[in-house]
């Protein structure tokens, strides 16, 4: 099987955002793989162990410090990575018809894999964009995946811990959820290894990829103000209880 | 003036209440609403729809109505082509993030997720961006623009109209690469966090499995509320994933979120930060979630707890007699 996934850089989720100017962001903080894509990527071998002969490429499309998180991908034991390298932000329009030019460009997918949404844009849609693309099947939030011979049986989560149990026609696009699988961490050795993998580089602009008519444009990018006031509740136990009766009564109306 | 097609969710027949927010977020003077109903719901629905003010009824029969991602995109597509309508939106669900990019890439239109707000003429959107910490306004650029709205985000406002009812018989053909095999239903447990009205979460202060128990006995006695926990009790086994608010788990926006035994992790606070009116109740007086409640107690969850559940009660037998 030829397992693509894709994976993206993302801010780590306990760094702190500073807006720079209008729509940019201070980018001196740490940078790692979205966390749904770390499922993906543990799937991906997971699934290579029940098929050997079976190769995982990871592909990327970000700035050229990303190859970080490539590596990372390797590490967690992915076979190559492909990295589309742009200075530029670009909506999830075009990251689908980039990502779609570089696996095809690649290869013949049999299983592409993403997570269900990237952490920093959240954008939710990629996956979908690019099923589209390729004119395959997708399916979101997948937290259980069989493989047979020409099709995937999947389960995905729904609401209130809902399921569906979706068959998926092979090559599909299955988008990662937290449940899928616990990531493992890459050993020491598994990171030295992961340095001898191969990771090719594509410029952005080399490919040549007209401006999409459909299209989503940042025009202003503000910190989340915090308009709290913290009070606090005080006295014996059964007037705390009774003061935050009367709030969820009278000032917050629940009750 | 423009055509807005608003994607209606049904759950047991019923309208779900994040439906009227969205309706509302719509409603202007000019505009034109249009329903778009996927399923028969009961007889209720429809006069609940002109209350909030939708001018038009779109009710879809398809030749296989059973819930199908791919057929029913492609069935909206087919509504919206129809009608001529341009701009879409939907709730953030976990109906909408199977349907609404769907829809999107079939027609390869933009689509924004868990709106705020949005500007129906200027076409743009404000969303949240790094888990929270930030607020993004996009512009689209499209043929067609689709929005899904946070549930919640937009307090519905009464308008009331008496709309058109438009039956659209649709045969969309079979999807011989996806089948919908099983739809399973979550545990009785679990309520459907991402609409809850109010929100009771437990977090390391818990302790163990069985003092969950304590928490949805308080939920109990709000009424409809929804118990929720953070990572840390979820990962320790003693509530499902389904319960986890967070970055990594369900974002949230209640009218009230009272989170017990809950530090404030940047992770935990990227699922609830944007409710209503916080509530924070920990033995720690600096715990990070303090400073981002609107109310906070500095004690024992286990002392404060079942006597917030013994005045609700109380409340509660009062309401009754009056
Ligand atoms: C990539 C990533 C994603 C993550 N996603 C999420 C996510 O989606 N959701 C999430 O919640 N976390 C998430 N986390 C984990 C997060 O960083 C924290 O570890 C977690 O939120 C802490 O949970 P907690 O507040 O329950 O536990 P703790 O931080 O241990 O806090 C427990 C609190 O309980 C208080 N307490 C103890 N006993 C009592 C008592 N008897 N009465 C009252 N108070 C008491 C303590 O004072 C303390 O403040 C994520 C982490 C990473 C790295
Ligand atoms: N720039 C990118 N490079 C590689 N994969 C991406 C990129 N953007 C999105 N993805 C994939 O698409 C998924 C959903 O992203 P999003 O639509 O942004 O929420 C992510 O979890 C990734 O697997």
């Amino acid at each position: 099987m030829k397992i693509y996934v894709c994976v993206k850089h993302v801010p780590d989720s306990a760094a702190t955002i500073t807006v720079k100017g209008k729509t940019e962001i201070e980018e001196g903080i740490t940078f790692l793989m979205n966390p749904y894509d770390e499922h993906a990527v543990t799937e991906a071998s997971r699934l290579k162990k029940i098929f050997p002969e079976s190769e995982i490429i990871v592909v990327c499309f970000s700035k050229p410090e990303a190859e970080g998180t490539l590596r990372s991908a390797l590490a967690m034991g992915a076979d190559r990575g492909i990295l589309v390298a742009s200075g530029h932000r670009h909506d999830p329009i075009m990251t689908a018809i980039v990502l779609k030019k570089a696996i095809s460009q690649d290869g013949q997918p049999d299983l592409i894999l993403t997570g269900r949404e990237s952490i920093d844009s959240e954008g939710m849609q990629t996956m979908f964009r690019l099923a589209h693309l390729f004119k395959i099947p997708a399916a979101t939030n997948v937290v259980q995946i069989e493989t047979r011979d020409n099709d995937v049986l999947v389960s995905c989560e729904k609401e209130a811990g809902a399921r569906e149990m979706l068959k998926l026609g092979m090559p599909c696009v299955l988008a990662a959820g937290k449940g899928l699988n616990n990531p493992r961490y890459p050993t020491f050795p598994d990171i030295v290894k992961a340095r001898k993998k191969e990771i090719k580089i594509i410029d952005f602009e080399k490919l040549d990829i007209p401006k999409p008519e459909s299209r989503l444009e940042l025009v202003c990018l503000e910190p989340a103000l915090e308009k709290r006031t913290p009070k606090e509740i005080t006295g014996t136990t059964t007037s705390i209880a009774e003061q935050i009766v009367s709030i969820l009564k009278d000032e917050a109306r629940v009750i | 003036m423009r055509k807005i097609g608003l994607l209606i969710e049904l759950k047991e027949g019923a309208l779900k209440a994040a439906n009227m927010g969205m309706i509302t977020a719509a409603v202007k003077k000019g505009h034109e609403l249009f329903a778009i109903m996927m399923e028969t719901g009961m007889p209720g629905v429809r006069k609940e729809l002109a209350r909030f003010g939708v001018n038009h009824i779109v009710t879809v029969q398809m030749n296989r109505p059973d819930w199908h991602p791919t057929r029913w995109a492609r069935a909206v597509v087919t509504v919206l082509k129809s009608l001529d309508i341009h701009t879409l939106m939907g709730l953030t669900s976990a109906q909408g993030k199977d349907l609404l990019p769907r829809i999107a890439a079939i027609l390869d239109a933009p689509l924004v997720m868990d709106c705020v707000h949005v500007d129906i003429g200027k076409q743009t959107a404000k969303t949240s961006q790094y888990s929270g910490k930030t607020m993004a306004t996009f512009h689209l650029t499209g043929e067609t623009v689709l929005y899904g709205m946070r549930p919640n985000a937009i307090p519905a406002v009464v308008h009331p109209t008496t709309p058109h009812i438009i039956e659209q018989i649709i045969d969309v053909p079979e999807d011989s690469d996806l089948h919908v095999l099983e739809v399973v239903p979550g545990e009785s447990d679990t309520q459907n966090l991402s609409e809850a009205h109010v929100i009771v979460s437990g977090g390391r202060g818990m302790k163990d499995k069985e003092n969950f128990k304590i928490l949805f006995a308080c939920a109990r006695s709000i009424g409809e509320a929804a118990v929720g926990a953070s990572r840390v009790a979820v990962d320790a086994g003693w509530v499902p994933y389904a319960m986890q608010v967070g970055q990594t788990g369900t974002k949230v926006n209640p009218k009230v979120y009272i989170a017990c035994g809950i530090s404030g992790s940047i992770q935990h606070l990227a699922g609830m930060k944007t409710s209503g009116l916080i509530i924070a109740i920990n033995t720690d007086a600096n715990a990070a979630i303090l400073a981002h409640s609107d109310y906070y107690v500095i004690g024992d969850l286990f002392d404060i707890l079942p006597a917030l559940t013994h005045g609700l009660e109380k409340n509660r037998g009062q309401d009754y007699r009056k």
